[in-house]
């Protein structure tokens, strides 16, 4: 049985780092996608705190643990100062400026030299091991459900529901907004550190636009109301190639098109996603006791 | 006692004057009806007085503080809860969490205690809950407490909004058409309910377009037309000034 799990994660070990890594990616983005706002920054955050984590390692020798907490506060610093100005911008408007930022990071990332240019950031010691990244995704996962029924989470909520109403209420918009967008930030830039320190190195298409988008799939597919549905929805869409190619069928070339298969159905059917599925099952069971 | 000074406050949206000149006062603890046809400028005027819109000119003063030109959220932070006369509820949660929602000025709920899991977070959440309660019962909603808003009927949902805005205990509550679409028994409800929120002391302006209801509630009555006010005074003087009549009672039957 031991024998067989080992040989299991000697096959799949990275798929499961890598389910893991874009979960938390995923989490990420619903701080803000949970407040109303559709923001497509989260992938270049990611970028930024991975590549700030790598130079810390490779050129400033600092220890894996300082490296990641410095690669989430770039993340996080530079997403405070892009969202005092971007976030004045509503819906697709909103959507276009962080995806034009996501560019400039992976532009940046190819001019520059620090970054390795084109090549990327390579020879960065290969020190995440699955159980730190699912104990960062669990901690995320334990912030995010607890997030909503505090202060701030109640603040995000009110804000997607009815932004005027809920700047009645007394709740300070622009702050909510700005606080939500930097939490984000940081919590992308800590899986951008661990992908570094997973994969040897880290390139400029690594997290490019097609990341960007595949985190807004996870959240919708998984459902953006509850703490559990953007990391279904990364599950999912992370392990389907794999799941695929055990059927026999290679899902390498129409990944993209199973992809949008899966959101289409999702978009039909459960629009709130499926961790809406979870929610019918529970009053079911409920009444099913009572009756 | 004066509450609210409204001081030559106008407002024009491009070449549209919806605001000249607006001045009335509120006294405390009073219930002061604000009427007028449509497109008279009544909701604009709410809007300004809740921060919502800023004047082009001219001055709102509550309890000695400046009022215009500070945005929404800090107009609520010195006790100003309003309505929208095209309800603004949040449709996705259920009336208690509408009410929950509507206690941020009044609730810590801090994120770090909940996330060491201490006691006291609990406590607020209980503390809460029970508030969030009596304040639905008072508007008669307890018994749907569990239902999403998007789904109540639509003088529920002008009760849940009330309920909202109580959550934070405001001392001068702006109410935009609190009875529009309601049932007379409805309507006689929230009377009841606006009669006694005045008596604890509770400041009221409201838009109504139902007569019976702001005749019978009001102490004073500012009357708008065109944005200018006509007239302002007791349920008497309105009804019987020539203006009012003209413009927006028509001729004879005034209990429209």
């Amino acid at each position: 049985m031991l024998e067989q799990l080992a040989h299991f994660y000697a096959v799949y070990g990275s798929v499961i780092n890598f389910i893991g890594i874009n979960a938390l990616m995923a989490l990420s983005l619903n701080v803000t996608l949970a407040a109303g706002m559709l923001s497509l920054s989260n992938a270049a955050f990611a970028g930024l705190g991975g590549y700030a984590a790598g130079i810390l390692t490779l050129h400033f020798k600092m220890p894996y643990v300082v490296s990641l907490c410095g690669g989430a506060l770039v993340a996080g610093i530079v997403g405070l100062l892009l969202g005092l100005p971007v976030l004045r911008l509503r819906g697709v408007f909103l959507a276009m400026a962080t995806l034009a930022f996501g560019e400039v990071v992976r532009i940046a990332a190819v001019n520059l030299d620090i970054t390795g240019g084109a090549e990327g950031l390579t020879g960065i010691p290969n020190v995440t091991k699955t159980w730190m990244i699912y104990l960062a995704l669990a901690g995320a996962a334990y912030f995010m459900a607890n997030l909503r029924r505090s202060r701030m989470g109640w603040a995000l909520v009110s804000m997607r529901e009815d932004e005027t109403a809920a700047a009645c209420l007394g709740i300070h918009i622009t702050y909510y907004k700005v606080a939500a967008f930097t939490v984000g930030a940081m919590m992308a830039g800590l899986a951008g550190g661990m992908y570094a320190h997973l994969n040897y190195l880290i390139t400029p298409r690594d997290f490019g636009f097609f990341v960007a988008v595949d985190l807004l799939i996870y959240n919708i597919v998984g459902g953006t109301r509850v703490w559990y549905g953007p990391i279904l929805g990364a599950v999912l869409i992370t392990a389907l190639p794999e799941i695929l190619r055990g059927a026999g069928v290679t899902a390498g070339p129409i990944r993209m098109g199973v992809n949008g298969l899966i959101l289409l159905m999702v978009i039909l059917f459960l629009p709130n996603g499926l961790a809406s599925v979870f929610a019918w099952v529970r009053p079911a069971a409920v009444k099913a006791k009572t009756t | 006692m004066n509450d609210l000074l409204v001081r030559n406050i106008s407002r024009s949206f491009g070449g549209l004057q919806a605001l000249l000149e607006v001045s009335f006062d509120v006294a405390r603890g009073t219930v002061h009806g604000l009427i007028g046809p449509n497109g008279a400028g009544k909701t604009t005027l709410i809007n300004i007085l809740s921060g919502v819109l800023s004047p082009t000119s001219g001055e709102v003063i509550y309890r000695d503080q400046a009022l215009h030109r500070i945005p929404a959220h800090r107009v609520a932070g010195m006790g100003v809860a309003r309505t929208f006369q095209n309800i603004r509820l949040f449709p996705a949660m259920t009336c208690l969490e509408n009410v929950l929602a509507g206690h941020h000025l009044t609730a810590l709920r801090p994120l770090l205690p909940r996330l060491l899991r201490l006691p006291s977070a609990g406590r607020e959440d209980r503390k809460l809950m029970g508030e969030s309660c009596e304040i639905l019962a008072r508007v008669g909603l307890e018994a749907k407490s569990s239902h999403l808003a998007k789904n109540l009927s639509y003088g529920e949902r002008r009760r849940l909004e009330i309920a909202r805005a109580l959550s934070f205990s405001p001392k001068l509550l702006l109410l935009d058409e609190p009875v529009a679409g309601m049932r007379r028994a409805e309507a006689a409800e929230v009377a009841n309910l606006v009669r006694s929120l005045a008596g604890e002391g509770m400041t009221i302006l409201l838009i109504e377009h139902n007569m019976s209801f702001v005749m019978n509630l009001c102490s004073q009555i500012t009357v708008l037309n065109f944005g200018r006010v006509i007239t302002t005074g007791s349920p008497e003087e309105v009804r019987g000034h020539r203006e009012v009549i003209e413009a927006y009672l028509g001729s004879g039957d005034h209990d429209a």
